[in-house]
């Protein structure tokens, strides 16, 4: 029963993690929070079945057309809604955010409608058993293609001339550009990442529970948020750490406590941090308020 | 190249005004440095140096007025084409990546170059420059001490093999040995071939190592000359060599 409820909350908290990343690597640079992130990661999730359901594409060409195509609606929305905004009062972004998050929301609803979709595949379904744990094909899914993902960001911004780049960028903007680093585009790369990585969250919480509707994105990205504060937001690893961490606490809390309070626990913890640690984890010491 | 007196400007500044909404930071700046020149810009805190030598790297969005950099305009252009053109600063403060390495924010500072074998060389000249750079090159920059954090510093903005390099304040917060150590280097950069513009508060420093110097105040400039007058002119000499002797 634990080890059980260990594998879901672990399978939980990848997503989340996935999810926090964006937050995390956007506040990193920016130092502002993407609200209309968890609606990126609806929209992404959207695009997933729609190029399966319309065009009849197999799963990894719709994981990764849906991750490109959500990557240019990340690049497009800083560019418009953060970009000329970039020299005002911190508050007017995040505005900005917020009513990006509606209009997404509403396009989907107008797109898609304001029901629940079913994945149309048949993936996912079949179960393997070791010892006394069950998993999912699409837990499989969700812990290995989480951990490549992540594994694969790891490794840009530490081996990498511009993920190194990046990184420098989210230390300090200005010594960044003395560096000559075009750090419009390493804020658009960051959009990118984001973007794609949610969109990857988005298809695989789409199968994991069979519905896709324009207000999921409401829930995951309050709890992704909170996965990146936990973890020390603007820092990589602790978005990961963040995210696991907190899947694993919610649904064991669900498990032996009781499923209703799933979100009690999540926005306790936020809250709980936020008082008592708001640098996180892994977080630097110095933090500004949001 | 390494002639002091050598005529061809490298950098003009022509009626250079930068304000911070209503407070005008510069007003009416003329400075120009000739190729191969070591210039100290010296003023007490608040006159508008470091404002100048934003607006030189981009960094400034409201300037009047125009910078011409071996003859070409880059008063609009963005910091990061500015430092492809040859233009390198340490900034205030440092401006190290406190998380990367030593090595990879040299590496950083070589990053408008595409010159694999040639990063490489320039990377164990900075060493026989600072060889302290070499034994911590693994160390995260921040762990580093201040005189250390400065010599990394200046070799990352020669990492991207400038034809003009700025520093501001590069002897602050550092004891006096580091700081002689500094400004050797300072001069051997220069001497092969680096114009370099030194904004200092500290005007005996600057000026024992300038050829020219500017002092500026309350965003203008004062008094100009070679380094020899400065030294000798009676308001540099009771304002500002008279409180750091």
């Amino acid at each position: 029963m634990l080890l059980q409820q260990l594998t879901n909350g672990l399978t939980i908290g990848m997503i989340y993690a996935l999810i926090a990343l964006g937050y995390t690597m956007v506040y990193g640079i920016l130092k502002i929070v993407n609200f209309a992130h968890g609606d990126i990661f609806m929209i992404g999730s959207f695009l997933g079945l729609f190029f399966m359901q319309e065009f009849r594409l197999p799963l990894y060409l719709a994981f990764l057309l849906a991750a490109a195509a959500t990557a240019i609606i990340g690049i497009l929305i800083e560019r418009l809604a953060y970009r000329p905004l970039r020299m005002a009062d911190r508050i007017v972004p995040l505005i900005s955010a917020l009513g990006v998050s509606t209009l997404l929301v509403s396009l989907a609803q107008k797109l898609w409608g304001t029901e629940m979709h079913p994945f149309p595949t048949a993936f996912g379904s079949r179960t393997y058993t070791f010892g006394n744990v069950t998993f999912s094909e699409i837990q499989i899914l969700i812990l290995v293609l989480s951990f490549v993902l992540m594994l694969a960001l790891q490794l840009f911004v530490t081996r990498t001339k511009t993920g190194i780049a990046m990184r420098a960028t989210s230390m300090s903007l200005t010594h960044a550009a003395l560096m000559g680093i075009n750090t419009n585009r390493m804020i658009s790369l960051a959009f990118a990442i984001g973007s794609a990585l949610a969109s990857c969250a988005g298809i695989m919480v789409g199968i994991y529970y069979n519905a896709v509707y324009p207000t999921m994105g409401y829930m995951a990205g309050i709890n992704a948020f909170t996965a990146a504060v936990l973890g020390g937001i603007g820092n990589i690893p602790g978005a990961m750490l963040g995210g696991v961490l907190l899947g694993l606490v919610e649904t064991l809390g669900g498990a032996y406590i009781s499923t209703q309070y799933k979100s009690v626990i999540s926005f306790s913890i936020l809250i709980i941090v936020l008082l008592v640690k708001p640098s996180g984890i892994l977080g630097s010491k110095e933090i500004n308020k949001v | 190249m390494t002639d002091g007196a050598s005529k061809g400007k490298i950098l003009e500044i022509d009626g250079l005004q930068v304000s911070y909404g209503a407070v005008q930071a510069v007003k009416q700046l003329n400075l120009d440095i000739g190729a191969g020149e070591i210039v100290a810009l010296i003023g007490t805190n608040g006159s508008g140096k470091t404002t100048t030598l934003r607006s030189i790297s981009g960094l400034v969005a409201n300037t009047r007025g125009r910078i011409r950099f071996a003859g070409a305009d880059i008063t609009k252009l963005a910091p990061h084409r500015i430092v492809g053109l040859g233009i390198s600063q340490v900034p205030e403060g440092r401006g190290i990546f406190p998380d990367l390495t030593v090595l990879e924010n040299l590496r950083l500072g070589a990053y408008v170059r595409r010159d694999k074998a040639e990063i490489e060389a320039d990377i164990r000249r900075m060493y026989r420059l600072f060889p302290r750079l070499e034994e911590r090159k693994k160390q995260a920059a921040g762990t580093m001490s201040g005189g250390e954090q400065q010599m990394l510093a200046i070799a990352r903005a020669l990492m991207a093999r400038p034809k003009l390099l700025l520093l501001d304040e590069p002897s602050m917060g550092l004891a006096p040995l580091v700081v002689k150590e500094i400004y050797a280097a300072i001069r051997q950069i220069n001497q092969d071939g680096v114009s370099v513009l030194l904004v200092e508060q500290n005007a005996k420093m600057a000026l024992g190592a300038a050829h020219r110097g500017y002092v500026m105040e309350t965003g203008r400039i004062v008094v100009q000359g070679t380094a020899a007058e400065l030294k000798s002119n009676d308001v540099v000499k009771s304002v500002y060599l008279g409180s750091t002797v």
